[in-house]
């Protein structure tokens, strides 16, 4: 199966759409990049959390919009890992040969509501916690805790967290759909306010509103639409548990490696030393340790080395693997349900050459890989994309 | 905030936020925090509630800046992430000073604290907060 088109509309505040318009921007490019029209696409997805925007039932409005009323239609929840799973159940359909041409649209419209609802909201997510009601704990409280085991055993600092930040906004200035189109110095991020310590305003991403979209075929239709598809390999997914107090460790997310392990096992690649297998990498960096936790759930490098590829600069463009080459969720925004979606359409761009020069990667092995955590490592996805169709299994 | 403070299901929860009750599953053995009939590993219904140790070890802590409205005059409230051996509870952490600063692997004890007032109905809650221990824990 392969990607054959995609679309992403300007992340940012966007009050001036509503969110049917919204969407219609990543569909529009998503189905012009594909060569198709609305009676082409036979499977329709739309990622949403939702709960802070004023659509109750974002996909019918969102497929209305768009011209897709008719074909088979639903909405899909993975708190940020949202669009990852829209992905998947696209990707369900055309290998079930239910459909041949189906289409993910990540959507979110955060800026309806206001701040602190938008961080109550999140901060209830899955069982509600419990620990929120009782003891105020919110989203960046819980990657806290993950940043100070992280870094209590590792020896990672303040700084290299913030390293991650000022990498992701320095690929931001180069990409125009992204939110922060700005570079910022270390200071900045270091002099910035706790939110919850070690985790200040410029570690996490911003509320973000915008859209996602990418056009799935089966091989068949895919080569008869384009001669440049780009193949997913695999897409491997797993989950964690809500309450954060039943896991057995805090420095890395079982979730995230457990689908790391089945993204890998599917496309036949070892698990091990992994950053050798691809080109680039578009990982979740919600918060700036998590991008860290990520190299090394992802097993570019062994437990307790991820820091160190940040002190190094090995994720920058020429190092060991390029990571988040489109500003990351930290810089380019991150619309919950679009995300997922974003980084698909990211790193098929990235594969075609079609991304702004400066932070266009080197595509040498022509493998990339996708990494989106929901929650605090409630939900995984990894999915791995290619220029080369998989060899059968 | 008032959509969760509820009074009625606080008085409900008095005992595992009080008490810090637990549920023991009889048949993996497995304890759960706050309380559940049914055990969410083995599917057995078969539980008896246990009170939890009041004295642990810190696994992990942060300093919560964003906190919700009622206890916003304790801002920053540290929060901790506790090991009591049988199960681990997120809870907030008390009487940090200066020489006292939270670290891995720290002794830290149980004790009965204000958490959030109310503003609508006036109400003050508490909870157990977990504090450096000093060997007595106070609940
Ligand atoms: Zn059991």
């Amino acid at each position: 199966m392969a990607v054959v088109g995609y679309g992403h509309s300007r992340f940012g505040v966007r009050s001036d759409v509503n969110m049917a318009e919204l969407a219609w921007e990543a569909i529009k490019e998503a189905l012009e990049t594909s060569g198709l029209e609305p009676k082409d696409i036979e499977h329709v997805v739309v990622a949403n959390a939702g709960g802070w925007s004023s659509e109750p039932l974002p996909a019918v409005v969102v497929a209305e919009y768009a011209g897709l009323t008719g074909k088979p239609l639903h909405r899909v929840e993975a708190a940020c890992a949202s669009g990852s799973a829209a992905v998947a159940s696209a990707y369900e359909a055309v290998a079930s040969g239910m459909a041949d041409i189906a289409i993910a649209v990540g959507i979110e419209k955060m800026n309806e509501s206001p701040t602190p609802t938008v961080v109550e909201f999140i901060g209830r997510a899955g069982n509600y916690f419990w620990e929120f009601e009782n003891f105020g704990l919110t989203f960046p409280g819980y990657y806290a805790l993950y940043a100070t085991a992280y870094m209590a055993r590792y020896g990672a600092t303040e700084e290299d967290l913030c390293q991650v930040a000022v990498k992701n906004h320095y690929y931001a200035s180069m990409n125009p759909k992204a939110q922060f189109q700005r570079k910022i110095d270390l200071e900045t991020c270091m002099k910035s306010r706790y939110i919850a310590w070690p985790v200040k305003l410029y570690d996490s991403s911003p509320i973000t509103d915008g859209a996602a979209a990418v056009v799935l075929a089966s091989e068949e239709v895919a080569k008869k639409l384009t001669d440049s598809p780009v193949w997913i390999h695999s897409i491997g997914a797993a989950s964690g548990t809500a309450n954060l107090s039943k896991r057995d460790d805090y420095s890395g997310l079982k979730a995230a490696q457990l689908a790391a392990l089945a993204a890998y096992k599917r496309a036949g690649l070892e698990p091990e030393n992994t950053a050798r297998y691809f080109d680039a990498a578009e990982v979740h960096d919600c918060f700036t340790i998590a991008e860290v936790m990520a190299y090394e759930d992802l097993g570019f490098v062994r437990r307790g080395e991820g820091y160190k590829l940040v002190r190094e600069g090995q994720t920058y463009k020429g190092g060991l693997i390029p990571v988040n080459l489109s500003g990351g969720l930290k810089a380019k925004g991150h619309p919950i349900g679009a995300t997922g979606v974003s980084m698909i359409a990211e790193l098929t761009k990235q594969l075609l050459h079609k991304v702004e020069p400066g932070r266009q990667a080197d595509i040498r092995k022509g493998l990339v890989i996708a990494h989106n955590v929901g929650g605090t490592g409630h939900y995984a996805y990894v999915t791995i994309l290619g220029l080369e169709k998989p060899k059968a299994r | 905030m008032s959509m969760d403070l509820s009074i009625s299901r606080h008085w409900r929860r008095k005992y595992s936020i009080y008490r810090l009750q637990a549920a023991r599953c009889k048949a993996c053995g497995r304890v759960h925090y706050p309380p559940r009939p049914a055990c969410p590993y083995c599917g057995s219904r078969d539980l008896e509630l246990v009170e939890l140790p009041k004295h642990g070890k810190l696994v992990s802590f942060t300093k919560v800046y964003a906190v919700p409205e009622g206890a916003r005059a304790q801002s920053p409230v540290y929060v901790g992430l506790v090991d009591l051996g049988a199960t681990k509870v997120v809870a907030e952490l008390t009487d940090i000073t200066d020489q006292t600063q939270p670290k891995e692997g720290m002794e830290v004890e149980a004790v009965l604290r204000r958490t959030r007032v109310d503003g609508e109905a006036g109400l003050i809650y508490y909870a157990l907060k977990f504090r450096p221990a000093i060997g007595v824990p106070d609940v």
